[in-house]
């Protein structure tokens, strides 16, 4: 187990490496425009370019500049997201404290919308598994087709259509401007957008869990756990479910990670103040500190979330603690 | 004469499929004696394995058409509602498959795997039903058994897992064992030694057992009687000294010299049955055998032969006159 997890870490190390290499790339080496123009704004001089050149330290080596870049990728204190480089020159404000200050909300709807996707999408996966080709089995994987089919924006607005503008029985889009993130769920604000930002991952998972239960079902052991004499319940529960919902754990580990790292599509249909929203809202006002200041936070999730998942994938099937 | 324990009448499965009708089982009737040792011989695809899953009832496709009777203690297997029979299965038979490697859950320690059969049939604790499991670990022969209880299935090997197995078709005592080539998936010094812990585990449990094999060889010695089937039907049927000294059936002659033998001369070839298992929903007229049979005339063709008995218990189904049969036994099949 130890040499499991030192083994994982080293990669997860690797990973980080390439991953911050190539971001650093994209928006160091290949930047639409110079950073240091663009700090300087409309009216400048050479030599106030050079200085704040020298002062974003882009006069420095590629490799100084890549340490000071990658350093923002360690969480450690005064490390992670550094403001030396990831520092807003949109409005002055360190990118760290943009992104912790929109955390709250991305949680909140991730979290919500995680919940709501595992209700629907393991009990639909797991009748229309055990009743394949019944009217369940086909109404189920009708709702994963079109989950799986319809565009989140498009679902999103479509939802707004009906249930807030047509028949008011939910809030619109947007937080209220003064509100706390408790309010604002009270409030309602954030059903919709976890109905929505759910929907599709709640099909995604009911077919996946089908066609890993009804797969899982026709092993050896499964046949054997009949010749035991076993409840036909706990052979599907207690044998067919352990084995077919184990990959999915893998899958819903790497979804929320990603998640956490910004639903760019919902938080901006639904107007939420999140880190996808900030996202957009960089790229848009070429805030490149806040842009590589999000990559490098998803980035983190997704690893953390990559590391959480291999430990308790180890947990749940014996044979990869040994391998 | 005692009552026999398992008795299965004109049993018949067929599944429809896309491409017609598989006629799995077509009208197949046995019986199994209390304390015998039966041994199903067969190719893949002659309906040997479906017989024994149907008699557990653990054939899962929906569709399939089962008729016949399957008598057990007095009691037809296949009238009893599916909830009684789960108290049949485990308990009263059990059963073993081919592939040890895949018929125990991975995730599940052996030693749980075992209790939980144990646990489905009588009202133990958990401690206890692992208690009797690792007592029945030590008598498969499985060393340190109450260490291996606690282990995951991958950490066995082959033959320990068809031990393991066994010794859970046996923690209930069964009445009938019914093991699905046990040996087949196994190294051939193992199987020995699995066949010789049947053997020993029939006498000090008292249960009768059926072998289900490809390989006469394999069971020939371990067996009372022999029932070698072909495309869903028996073709002869016997003890063993009748099936392995006197066949009757061209199939069984041909099963028979497909063995390997080492007081054979060496520049001797094994002598393959020519051709492929038949279709099971295009099934040759007459007898199925036919096309492939080197000594099938005109009536083969056309009319399906009935299993008859010679002497005793043997039977088979063939046309050829009992004369041809002796002489090309002893000319072309006794002599190689």
């Amino acid at each position: 187990m130890g040499r499991y997890l030192i083994r994982r870490v080293l990669f997860l190390i690797l990973v980080m490496f390439i991953v911050s290499f190539l971001t650093f790339l994209i928006f160091y080496k290949l930047p639409a425009g110079d950073p240091a123009r663009r700090v300087a704004g409309h009216r400048n001089t050479p030599e106030q370019i050079e200085e704040i050149r020298h002062t974003l330290g882009l006069d420095r080596p590629w490799y100084v500049q890549y340490g000071r870049f990658a350093k923002g990728l360690i969480p450690w204190p005064g490390w992670f997201l550094n403001e030396q480089v990831y520092y807003s020159y949109a409005n002055f404000v360190p990118v760290k404290d943009e992104i912790y200050e929109r955390l709250p909300v991305t949680i909140t709807l991730t979290v919500g919308a995680a919940v709501i996707w595992l209700l629907i999408g393991v009990p639909i996966g797991i009748v229309s598994a055990i009743k394949p080709r019944s009217i369940w089995d086909r109404a189920g994987m009708v709702f994963a087709l079109i989950g799986v089919s319809a565009p989140v924006f498009w679902l999103g607005y479509l939802f707004l259509y009906i249930f807030w503008f047509k028949l008011g029985w939910a809030p619109g889009s947007g937080l209220a401007y003064n509100a706390t993130l408790a309010e604002s769920i009270a409030q309602g604000k954030f059903v919709l957008p976890w109905i929505v930002l759910s929907l599709a991952f709640a099909a995604f998972y009911a077919r996946m869990i089908r066609g890993n239960l009804i797969e899982t079902m026709s092993e050896d052991y499964i046949r054997t756990a009949r010749a035991k004499g076993l409840s036909e319940r706990r052979v599907i529960f207690k044998h067919g479910l352990r084995s077919a919902l184990t990959p999915v754990v893998t899958m819903f580990g790497m979804d929320v990670g990603v998640l956490l790292g910004g639903a760019v599509i919902t938080e901006t249909v639904f107007n939420l103040p999140g880190i996808g929203q900030y996202t957009v809202q960089s790229i848009f006002a070429d805030n490149y500190p806040g842009v590589m200041g999000v990559t490098v936070f998803a980035t983190f999730f997704i690893i953390v979330a990559n590391l959480v998942v291999d430990v308790v994938y180890a947990f749940l099937d014996p044979r990869v603690r040994y391998a | 004469m005692p009552e026999p324990l398992l008795q299965v009448n004109d049993l018949k499965v067929h599944f429809p499929t896309d491409d017609g009708l598989v006629k799995a089982v077509d009208g197949v009737s046995f019986q199994v004696m209390p304390g015998e040792t039966l041994g199903v011989v067969g190719e893949s695809g002659s309906g040997k394995s479906v017989t024994f899953l149907t008699v557990l009832g653990l054939i899962t496709t929906r569709q399939a058409i089962i008729e016949g009777e399957v008598i057990f203690q007095g009691q037809d297997l296949l009238k009893v509602p599916p909830e009684e029979m789960r108290s049949v299965r485990g308990d009263k038979i059990s059963m073993i498959f081919q592939d040890p490697m895949t018929s125990l859950h991975p995730f599940y320690k052996v030693g749980a795997q075992i209790g939980e059969a144990i646990r489905a049939h009588q009202d133990v604790s958990k401690k206890e039903a692992l208690q009797q499991a690792v007592e029945m670990l030590q008598r498969v022969g499985i060393p340190r058994p109450d260490e291996r209880a606690n282990q995951y299935p991958h950490e066995f090997s082959g033959g320990m897992r068809q031990r393991a197995m066994i010794a859970m078709a046996l923690s209930l005592n069964p009445d009938l064992l019914i093991a699905d080539e046990p040996t087949t998936a196994l190294d051939v010094t193992v199987q020995a030694q699995i066949l010789d812990l049947i053997d020993r585990l029939r006498e000090e449990f008292n249960a009768s057992i059926v072998i289900v094999t490809h390989d006469l060889g394999v069971v020939a010695e371990h067996c009372d009687h022999l029932q070698v089937m072909y495309a869903g039907k028996i073709a002869e049927t016997g003890t063993s000294d009748d099936i392995y000294y006197r066949p009757h059936h061209p199939y069984a002659w041909g099963l028979l010299g497909s063995i390997a033998r080492l007081d054979h001369a060496e520049r001797e070839r094994l002598k393959p049955i020519k051709g492929l298992p038949p279709s099971l929903i295009y099934v040759p007229s007459g007898c199925s055998f036919h096309p492939r049979c080197p000594y099938a005339f005109d009536r083969c063709k056309v009319e399906v032969p009935e299993l008859l008995p010679i002497d005793g218990q043997h039977a088979a189904a063939c046309h050829l006159p009992l004369a041809d049969k002796e002489r090309i036994f002893a000319e072309e099949v006794a002599a190689r």
